[in-house]
């Protein structure tokens, strides 16, 4: 009986020095709560209550900053005054928005309608967005709730503020987010088959196909050995080649590649010579 | 057997409570589903999923519908993890007494599956109770789930049948089926008795995984009728593989932690010397579930970042990240204690001595990993906590946070526990070959190759690399391991083929605090998966099938990280004490009482 109780105690306080160290030697951080509806009464606003209210969803309810931060998961929304109208000049743009309040709009209700260079989910080729609609899903952001959002961004960027407080506040539409349909894709087995789900021709010369945004690949062998090739598609911003800017060149190629591409990509690059 | 017996049968009437609601749950809750089939009948069979309001969750005797579901629910778990390991190593060691015609082994197996066969019928009544809980406090969402998942949830009560007469006859039949033709009868008894317990665990966990990455239904949550779709969602099988392995493991632990107990309270030599080489047999298994287990987990959470960048977040960067740090702590107990374990274990032979010397260089390799794996990577920081540290990484200590560094600290423990078991079965053996010193100067060098290799890798992804090249080197890094304990298992093997023995193995010649890293071990084992399920349910959020059916009750919100410690460890406890009961009742069942004078003559 002795040992036994022995026994029950070394396992009771084992379980007590567990439960100590999660109580006490890890802070205590109380998750947000889920989010709910704010009542908003828009009436009695003016646009700077209106801007901050939408800065308070975007940096709390609107979980953006999970992704829109400094560590580059998502673009820099401090940009995007200059950016937006630069969407909307692309020539891959292919949205239904007129103006950059549309913009704004379509990019948080419908984030594959344009999809950022680089940013597209790994294997869709930059059309299909990892951002969650925000006007559904687990998000789930009313109308009113989206327009001060978007003003928010719009004064953030250094735009004219074109929203208008809504007046009539509608009961907001449940949109669900689509279920992400999840299968990795297979990975690539040629240099050519990378380059064009990649557009790297978009702005490379590599033999036949000319792209003049970036230098020019057709020889890259000749002055640069392997080591360099790969840093520069996993981390272009380290060397900048001359007459270039930075930037440019999509900095998350290592997360949507898988590592043996990347090598396939760079036996092929260091052998043109 | 009589108590055994009766819990048999409350086993059963459980069983066909969750067979029968299970089969009909569809119509049987009218009340709940009322408002969803009417919606199914127009749009052809299915509707969408239920939307709830608070008023929905039924408060039932003031109780906190969460937390008993939470509580039962994984009390459920431990035991089915148990109860289905056991029977995997069982036949493993079945299967090697088989070929020895060792009957130790045998003994051993058959007192091994005695153990669980009195948690089975526990299983069974938790499982009733699980349900029972579900319907009560969640009827809405186990309405959902059952129109979706109605026929393997009869599947998986047939199997469930199926599974208790198997094991059943496996139990009772075991000395009838001895010997040639019996044997392999008994045996084929034993594959089919996995197949069908690994078959129960596949359909549960799609159930739950189908929770957090839905399949096979639109976003409104309409069911398109494909069963296989919903089952095969995307997150199953890396929880599948996680979880197999782990069970193994953990069911090796709680047979450990009954063997260490008998030790310490055994009375003859005899029985000393029986269970402390049961001990030592269960350790192994642990051991050699628990090696491959950090990359079964690696592989999971990549999957969940690769299901969703929001969930991968939420779970490696959020508050969860904190809860990694305590993951990180029960690892390190888990491979210090099994460590421990073996170096005790050395003192069974008389030749241990030679090694005694290697010891607490292992120790400071193994506390050294352990404190790289802790080094937490990107936290939560408040703003200024954040300027302080100037990034959310640190610049130096930084990469010790990332996964390089984490599995080279991973690989070096591996590495290092591999080592003290070859130390521990090198220590009762003399070499007999003429080049035993250069074989032993190969094994060094094949070490300290494969460390380096594994550390060059490491700092190298580690510093000077980028993103995904920084995962690569997981890869060269688990080879060289595997390749490290391979060739050095073969090399010894020739080393120490015809070696003489320095003695008999004195089996029960072990400290009494050895059997504390038993208990260690197996309390760790069952907190970590307590802890575990905590954050596998935390990161749906508010959800309670992600994207598609909110919950909408008072507890929606996520517990923070010591309420959660807090709730496992009550519900530890609450097992520990039905796992004493059912070791109790396993010792009851054989002694008798002889009354005098009771019984007329
Ligand atoms: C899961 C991560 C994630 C979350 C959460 C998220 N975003 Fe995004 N967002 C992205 C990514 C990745 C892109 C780039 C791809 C694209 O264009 O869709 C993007 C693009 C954008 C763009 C277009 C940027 C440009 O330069 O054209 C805007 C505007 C935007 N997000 C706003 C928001 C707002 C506002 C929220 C919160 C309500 C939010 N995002 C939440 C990941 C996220
Ligand atoms: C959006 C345009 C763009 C795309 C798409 C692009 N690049 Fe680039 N790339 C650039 C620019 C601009 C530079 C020069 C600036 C720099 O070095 O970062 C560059 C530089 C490089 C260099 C280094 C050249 C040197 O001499 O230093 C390599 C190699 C390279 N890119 C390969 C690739 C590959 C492979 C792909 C396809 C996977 C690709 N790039 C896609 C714009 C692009
Ligand atoms: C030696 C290393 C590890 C051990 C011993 C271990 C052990 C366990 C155990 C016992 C469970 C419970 C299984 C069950 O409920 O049946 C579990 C679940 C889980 N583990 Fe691990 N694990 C390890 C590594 C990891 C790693 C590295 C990660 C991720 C970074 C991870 C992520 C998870 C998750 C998300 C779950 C919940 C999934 C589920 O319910 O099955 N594990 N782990």
């Amino acid at each position: 009986m002795r040992q036994f109780l022995t026994v029950i105690s070394f396992m009771l306080l084992t379980i007590g020095a567990f439960a100590g160290f999660s109580n006490l030697g890890i802070p205590q951080i109380e998750p947000a709560p889920p989010p709910v509806e704010e009542v908003i009464d828009l009436g009695s606003m003016n646009m700077e209550q209106f801007i901050a209210l939408g800065d308070r969803i975007f940096n709390g309810k609107g979980t953006c900053t999970l992704c829109h931060n400094s560590l580059g998961r998502a673009p820099d929304l401090g940009q995007i005054g200059t950016n937006a109208q630069a969407r909307l000049d692309d020539d891959r743009y292919a949205g239904d928005a007129a103006d950059i309040e549309g913009y704004l709009s379509e990019s948080l209700t419908n984030p594959s309608a344009y999809v950022v260079v680089g940013f597209g989910k790994a294997g869709s080729d930059d059309t299909e967005s990892p951002m969650p609609s925000t006007s559904g899903g687990s998000i789930a952001l009313s109308d009113p709730e989206l327009a001060a959002v978007i003003a928010y961004l719009q004064d953030k960027g250094g735009l004219e503020v074109t929203v208008e407080i809504p007046t009539d506040v509608e009961v907001p539409e449940e949109e669900p987010a689509e279920v992400a349909s999840g299968e990795p894709r297979a990975p690539f087995t040629t240099f050519q088959e990378l380059a064009d789900e990649f557009a790297c021709e978009a702005c490379h010369t590599i033999g036949e196909e000319a792209g003049d945004l970036g230098p020019n690949l057709s020889a890259i062998g000749a002055s640069r050995d392997a080591e360099y090739i790969r840093r520069a598609i996993l981390d272009p911003n380290a060397d900048i080649a001359e007459g270039f800017d930075e930037g440019m060149m999509p900095d998350d190629m290592g997360e949507q590649i898988y590592a043996i591409e990347l090598e396939i990509m760079v036996d092929f690059l260091s052998q043109l010579k | 057997m009589n108590t055994n017996k009766k819990l048999l049968s409350y086993g059963i009437l459980a069983t066909l409570v969750v067979g029968l609601l299970a089969a009909f749950g569809g119509t049987d809750l009218s009340a709940a589903f009322a408002a969803g089939e009417e919606v199914a009948a127009t749009t052809g069979g299915y509707g969408p999923a239920p939307v709830t309001t608070a008023a929905d969750y039924p408060s039932v005797a003031g109780a906190n519908g969460r937390l008993v579901v939470w509580i039962v629910a994984q009390l459920h778990l431990w035991f089915a993890a148990f109860v289905l390991a056991v029977p995997i190593f069982v036949f493993i060691i079945e299967v090697i007494g088989m070929r020895t015609r060792d009957k130790r082994y045998d003994d051993m197996a058959y007192e091994f599956i005695k153990v669980s066969i009195t948690a089975y019928s526990l299983t069974a009544i938790l499982g009733g109770l699980l349900l029972f809980a579900l319907i009560l406090f969640y009827p809405h969402l186990f309405g959902y789930l059952s129109t979706i998942f109605s026929d393997s949830m009869f599947y998986y009560a047939l199997l469930f049948f199926a599974e208790s007469a198997v094991l059943y006859l496996y139990y009772y039949g075991w000395h009838w089926l001895q010997g040639g033709v019996r044997k392999w009868i008994h045996l084929t008894l034993g594959l089919l008795l996995n197949a069908v317990g690994t078959g129960l665990m596949l359909l549960a966990n799609s159930w739950l995984t189908f929770m957090m990455s839905p399949a096979g239904v639109d976003a409104a949550g309409v069911f398109s009728g494909d069963s296989w779709a919903a089952i095969h969602n995307f997150l199953w099988n890396p929880i599948n593989i996680h979880r197999f392995v782990a069970n193994i493991a953990y069911g090796g632990s709680i047979v450990g932690a009954y063997a260490a107990f008998k030790f310490l309270t055994a009375g003859t030599d005899r029985e000393k010397a029986h269970y402390d080489w049961m001990g030592y047999n269960a350790n192994f298994i642990a051991i050699c579930a628990l090696l491959p287990l950090p990359f079964a987990g690696y592989y999971l959470a990549a999957e969940i970042y690769a299901y969703s960048q929001q969930m991968g977040i939420t779970l490696m960067g959020g508050i969860f990240a904190w809860l990694f740090i305590i993951q990180a702590v029960l690892i390190g107990a888990l491979f210090l204690s099994a460590n421990y374990y073996l170096w005790c274990g050395m003192g069974r032979s008389d030749g241990a001595k030679r090694y005694h010397k290697y010891i607490k260089y292992i120790a400071i390799v193994l506390i050294g990993a352990f404190l790289v794996w802790f080094t937490p990577h990107t936290l939560v920081l408040t703003n200024s906590e954040l300027k302080a540290l100037g990034g959310p990484h640190h610049s130096i200590l930084g990469p010790l946070g990332i996964m390089p560094a984490k599995n080279t600290a991973v690989n070096t423990m591996i590495i290092f526990t591999f080592l003290s078991f070859l130390f521990y079965r090198r220590s009762n053996k003399v070499a007999v070959v003429r080049w035993e010193r250069a074989g032993n100067i190969a094994q060094v060098a094949l070490f300290a190759a494969g460390i380096a290799n594994i550390l060059f890798l490491g700092i190298y992804h580690g510093y000077f690399t980028n993103t995904v090249y920084k995962v690569a080197a997981s890869i060269p890094q688990v080879m060289t391991t595997f390749v490290v304990i391979v060739t050095s298992l073969v090399l010894d093997s020739f080393i120490y083929r015809g070696a003489k023995d320095v003695g008999p193995l004195h089996w029960g010649r072990i400290p009494d605090r050895a059997q504390y890293a038993l208990f260690l071990l197996a309390v760790a084992f069952t907190w970590l998966m307590g802890l575990m399920g905590y954050i596998r349910s935390g990161i749906r959020q508010h959800w309670h099938v992600v994207d598609i059916m909110r919950d909408n009750s008072a507890d929606a919100f996520t517990p923070t990280l010591g309420y959660a410690a807090n709730v496992v460890s009550i519900a530890a406890i609450i097992f520990l004490t039905m796992v004493i009961f059912v070791f109790w009742i396993a010792q009851v069942s054989s002694t008798k009482t002889l009354p005098s004078g009771y019984w007329k003559e």
